[in-house]
């Protein structure tokens, strides 16, 4: 009979919704491992990275928990503090899969953690899912136990060059009478930006009239600023983390430097925009992921509910832009989940080949690994600060305004 | 020497044998341990035995790495473009290249740092006391900024070495027996070196340098043959450091002034400057200390740091040795006549 | 190489290159000669080289800023930091260097490092590792066809270090207290004999030191950035300016002061702002070989 059967499903829904709540109180746990930057030069983006873990984690176990065949499991994780340190993560990994006998990792902050990491998961054939490195050397080394969500560094600024070049283009010049300048942090992160950008640059047969690296203790641009003023580039690239995005907005606007174009790297994390107001406008900065694009999937829904929701959880960023640095931690924990599922067991071998053919759409970007392991399905986007607001202007199918070119 | 010090050399060189297959676990912190005692060692030999306090001993470490490095690499390949390739690139290592290279290196880096401790030495041995001190430190700071901008030799993105060809476990255990050896002859050495008439001779120019350049000391030839064997040393665990560790940077690993290289004068300060067994002690104590508590004093460990030298430099100038000779001063075979405290220590 | 011809051809080209270049290097300078000061005050007095200052100069910079976060005015931040870090020297004194003065001298210098490591790791456990700046709303001054920039807070940084400074110097001629802080520097022993109490003397100038560089700090959030780990640099150039001018020659640390603030700015113009702060450290050691070649030829050592 209709209606019984039709109350009969009823119950049956309602009887496995709450089992399911029921039951993800109660899911076993899988452990990952992180090393990570919580003090040190990296600790601001350490403790994004963490935050975005944490969340993921937790939107997970409220949604019910990791199917793994017939059973239900949650993320625990434990973190090491690698005090910004490449030995330091190194050995801490060491601890974490021999005494902590973790057979997952999470990975740490910045290129150079995850590159002094990568040969110790590697020889344990540990798989690892990072976020917050993308040196492109990660991926020539032939590694099959490492995976990252993010876009590699040398695409960073690549479309600022590009866009340099599609304005000449615009006034009638050609794209090689562009000049360029370029400071950047003697960092291998930053230098691989750099790297990104010369070859771009090349490629358009550019000149670099200023091409110099920034000492990491230094806070002070003043010197090449000066240069740019004698030298006149069409675009300016600066790339040093925050400390390097929050030192050129400022002395940029001190000194009046007037270059059409200005492209930089952790804008949102430097919280330029909240920091120099004006003085901000019109620049150009990378990003992974923007809370505007328009990506999205079942479990965090559309970037802007990732936004919201990550905001309510973390109150101290309510009234900030939620950094790309956490987004992509918590799509790295996402990929985990998806990839046990589909492997339907523990078994790290079978969990790595899972995540090596993932293939998924998230709130962060769609995401599909090379052989190499690198996310070769989502773009770097450049966004401009127009008006104090972060508006994404390139690549253009995801363009929602119009560059504001030359720079006011 | 006695049957029941033989007795204690010989537990002490079985412990260091059997350590690696006893804690398997723990390998690599056994080699930094090993790491932390030779470089305590060495710093005393100029430190306490000689009172030339220098703060730049990790001018050589980071040296040695780079020394190392280089060579091992450029046997093989041109280390300019190696260098580039920031790590990335097909540049494969036959094991016998890997081994050669890194045995030339290593020993290639400690001659190297001997060399230029001469040449600086020349130089730096002129200032006194707080001067030398932060004259080396300079050195040490220096190198770092120089060699961070020099993209030869990486630049800022530092040398990736190839890995060990072979079981990670074994290597851990090849890297270990490499440092422990390095100590157990350098620990040899010294306590040869300190009972012949240079150890009188260098600690003659600590007590009092007019007097002993007034006596006919060459001062000079001393402190430079002082710090060149320190420094041979120090630069070959550097090269060996730079293996194991597989990739370092410039500022943060090889010439880390901050960390390694304020360690070592922390170790031989605790342990007790001026004595044999001191930095050794000191080192083991204060490893031991860091690697337990430094995860649980998340956020808090450097400042334990700072407060304990603080602490130590303040209270404890002489050390445990110091305050066990002071002590105890029968198991040093120092008689103890009445009122006057005759200092012939042997140990 | 060509880089650094290419560098130094603009200086040519552009002679208002030059200008700027002073003038940068003239503000900070000055700063730098402030702590350098205080540096050869404890050090001309106790015989202690203070390896934290630079860190008490960072320290005073974010007590400034702090305050300022909670709604006082920038300018009162010097006064404000210079009280604070007086009080916070004293405790030190008190603390750690009353006991280490009167030991060799390596000691001093390694417990003023390890002071040094505390300070910039509590720095740091309490602000965070981002660097930080109050961002004041006065105009900029330019020239040159808006080439050479002076912003009028760093102009008025410099005013109040010179300020600063000549009060100090007055108090030191005129005052008891400066008498007997120099009759102290000229002989300790001496000075215990004819009364004064040396221990207070002691006391006093290390707190003033930690005062002014409190102050110093102070301006240098005003104008330009701090970050806890920065203390090291400021500590270096200290050195550098101290054993140039020598103890107890105030024109030389004026000008060693300023010379220096130029010579960096020039040496990252030419050599590329890589090297900046390798510019300061190779002068520490040139200063030092200079020095050292002098007392040779006097057949004297640098103690």
């Amino acid at each position: 009979m209709k209606s019984l059967s039709a109350l009969g499903v009823c119950l049956t829904g309602a009887f496995l919704t709450f089992s399911q709540v029921a039951f993800a109180a109660d899911c076993e746990e899988i452990t990952l491992g992180s090393a990570i930057s919580l003090t040190g030069k990296y600790a601001t983006n350490g403790a994004h990275a963490k935050n975005g873990y944490e969340f993921a984690i937790q939107k997970i176990k409220d949604a019910g928990g990791i199917k793994v065949g017939d059973k239900c499991y949650n993320f625990k994780v434990i973190y090491y503090d690698d005090e910004s340190k490449g030995d330091r993560a190194a050995t801490l990994t060491e601890r974490l899969v021999n005494q902590d006998k973790v057979q997952y990792m999470l990975g740490p902050y910045s290129s150079g953690m995850t590159k002094a990491i990568a040969p110790v998961t590697e020889k344990y054939q540990i798989p690892m899912v990072e976020a917050e490195g993308a040196s492109r050397s990660l991926f020539n080394k032939g590694y099959k136990y490492l995976f990252a969500v993010l876009s590699t560094s040398e695409q960073y600024l690549a479309s600022a060059v590009a866009l340099a070049a599609e304005k000449a283009k615009e006034s009638g010049k050609d794209p090689s009478d562009v000049k360029v300048a370029i400071a950047v942090e003697n960092d291998p992160f930053s230098l691989d930006i750099r790297a990104g950008v010369l070859e771009d640059a090349g490629k358009y047969g550019m000149k670099t009239v200023i091409d110099e690296k920034l000492p990491r203790d230094l806070s002070d641009m003043s010197a090449i600023l000066t240069k740019v003023k004698l030298l006149k580039p069409d675009l300016l690239i600066v790339s040093g983390h925050s400390k390097g995005a929050a030192t050129a907005v400022r002395q940029i606007g001190e000194q009046k430097i007037d270059v059409p174009m200005v492209a930089i790297t952790h804008c949102e994390a430097a919280d330029v925009v909240g920091n120099f107001g004006d003085a901000a406008n019109d620049i150009l900065c990378s990003t992974q992921w923007a809370e505007t694009l328009t990506y999205e999937d079942p479990l965090f829904g559309s970037a802007s509910n990732f936004d919201k929701e990550f905001k309510m959880a973390y109150s101290e960023y309510a009234d900030k832009t939620v950094p790309y640095q956490t987004a992509q931690a918590s799509a790295a924990v996402y990929v985990f989940k998806d990839a046990f599922e589909r492997a339907g067991t523990r078994d790290k071998e079978a969990v790595r080949d899972a995540i090596a053919a993932t293939d998924l759409a998230t709130f962060y970007g769609q995401i599909k690994f090379s052989e190499a392991g690198n996310n070769i399905a989502k773009p770097m986007v450049l966004r401009q600060i127009q008006d104090g607001k972060y508006n994404v202007v390139a690549p253009s199918e995801f363009a929602s305004h119009k560059v504001n070119w030359p720079r006011n | 020497m006695n049957a029941r010090k033989a007795l204690l050399y010989i537990i002490v060189l079985a412990a260091t044998l059997a350590a690696p297959f006893l804690f398997p676990d723990f390998r690599t912190q056994l080699a930094t341990l090993w790491l932390m005692i030779i470089v305590a060692l060495t710093w005393d030999m100029t430190g306490g035995q000689m009172g030339y306090n220098s703060l730049g001993n990790i001018f050589f470490y980071g040296t040695g790495m780079y020394v190392a490095a280089v060579i091992a690499i450029g046997i093989v390949y041109d280390v300019g473009e190696y260098t580039d390739a920031a790590g990335g690139g097909r540049f494969e290592f036959t094991d016998a290249q890997y081994f050669s290279g890194m045995m030339l290196g290593i020993i290639g880096a400690g001659l190297f740092c001997a060399l230029v401790a001469v040449v600086i030495g020349y130089l730096t041995f002129g200032l006194r006391g707080p001067y030398f001190a932060i004259g080396t430190l300079g050195v040490a700071i220096a190198a770092g900024e120089l060699v961070s901008n020099w993209d030869w030799v990486g630049g800022g993105q530092g040398i990736a070495l190839p890995v060990y060809p072979g079981d990670f476990d074994t290597g851990k255990l090849y890297f270990y027996y490499l440092f422990a050896a390095t100590g157990v002859i350098l620990f040899v050495f010294l306590k040869w070196l300190y009972t012949t008439r240079f150890g009188a001779a260098i600690n003659a120019i600590r007590d009092d340098e007019g007097k002993a350049e007034a006596m006919g000391v060459h001062t000079m030839r001393y402190k430079l043959t002082t710090w060149a064997m320190a420094a041979f040393f120090v630069g070959v665990v550097g090269g060996i450091s730079a293996f194991q560790l597989i990739h370092f940077e410039p500022l943060e690993t090889a010439y880390q002034t901050i960390n390694l290289g304020i360690f070592m004068v922390v170790c031989v300060l605790l342990g007790g400057k001026g004595t044999l067994w001191g930095p050794i002690v000191g080192a083991v104590l204060f490893h031991v200390f860091k690697e337990v508590t430094w995860n649980y004093l998340l956020g808090w460990q450097w400042v334990a740091l700072g407060a304990l030298i603080v602490v130590t430099v303040v209270y404890f100038q002489d050390g445990i040795m110091g305050w066990l000779i002071h002590r105890k001063p029968e198991w040093f075979g120092i008689r103890v006549e009445q009122k006057n405290l005759a200092v012939g220590a042997d140990e | 190489m060509e880089q650094i011809l290419g560098n130094l051809s603009l200086l040519f080209e552009f002679p208002v290159v030059n200008l700027k270049i002073v003038v940068d290097g003239v503000m900070i300078g000055a700063l730098f000669a402030l702590a350098a000061y205080g540096l050869a005050l404890v050090w001309g007095v106790m015989n202690v080289k203070n390896l934290a200052q630079g860190d008490f100069v960072i320290a005073g910079g974010y007590v400034a800023w702090w305050l300022s976060g909670k709604g006082m005015p920038p300018l009162l931040g010097v006064p404000v930091a210079f009280v604070v870090l007086w009080g916070i020297g004293w405790v030190i004194y008190k603390l750690v260097i009353s006991r280490v003065i009167e030991r060799d001298l390596f000691t001093s210098l390694l417990a003023t490092f390890g002071l040094a490591i505390m300070i910039a790791q509590i720095l740091n456990l309490l602000f965070g590792s981002d660097t930080q700046s109050i961002q004041l709303e006065y105009d900029t001054l330019y020239f040159f066809d808006g080439f050479v920039d002076v912003p009028i807070a760093k102009l008025l940084g410099v005013l109040m270090a010179a300020v600063l400074a000549t009060c100090v110097i007055i108090f030191m001629k005129r005052s008891r207290m400066g008498q007997a802080i120099r009759a102290t520097a000229q002989d300790a022993r001496a000075a215990r004999v004819l009364g004064i109490d040396t221990e207070k003397v002691y006391a006093f100038t290390f707190s003033l030191n930690s005062a002014i560089c409190g102050a110093a700090g102070a301006i240098i959030v005003m104008v330009w950035v701090i970050q806890p780990f920065y203390g090291i640099s400021y500590s270096i150039r200290a050195f550098v300016i101290v054993t140039a001018a020598g103890l107890g020659n105030l024109p030389g640390v004026i000008s060693a002061g300023l010379g220096i603030g130029v010579l960096e700015q020039y040496g990252a113009h030419i050599f590329g702002i890589g090297y900046q702060q390798a510019v300061a450290v190779m002068l520490l050691l040139l200063v030092l070989l200079v020095r050292l070649l002098q007392q040779r030829r006097v057949r004297q050592s640098l103690q």
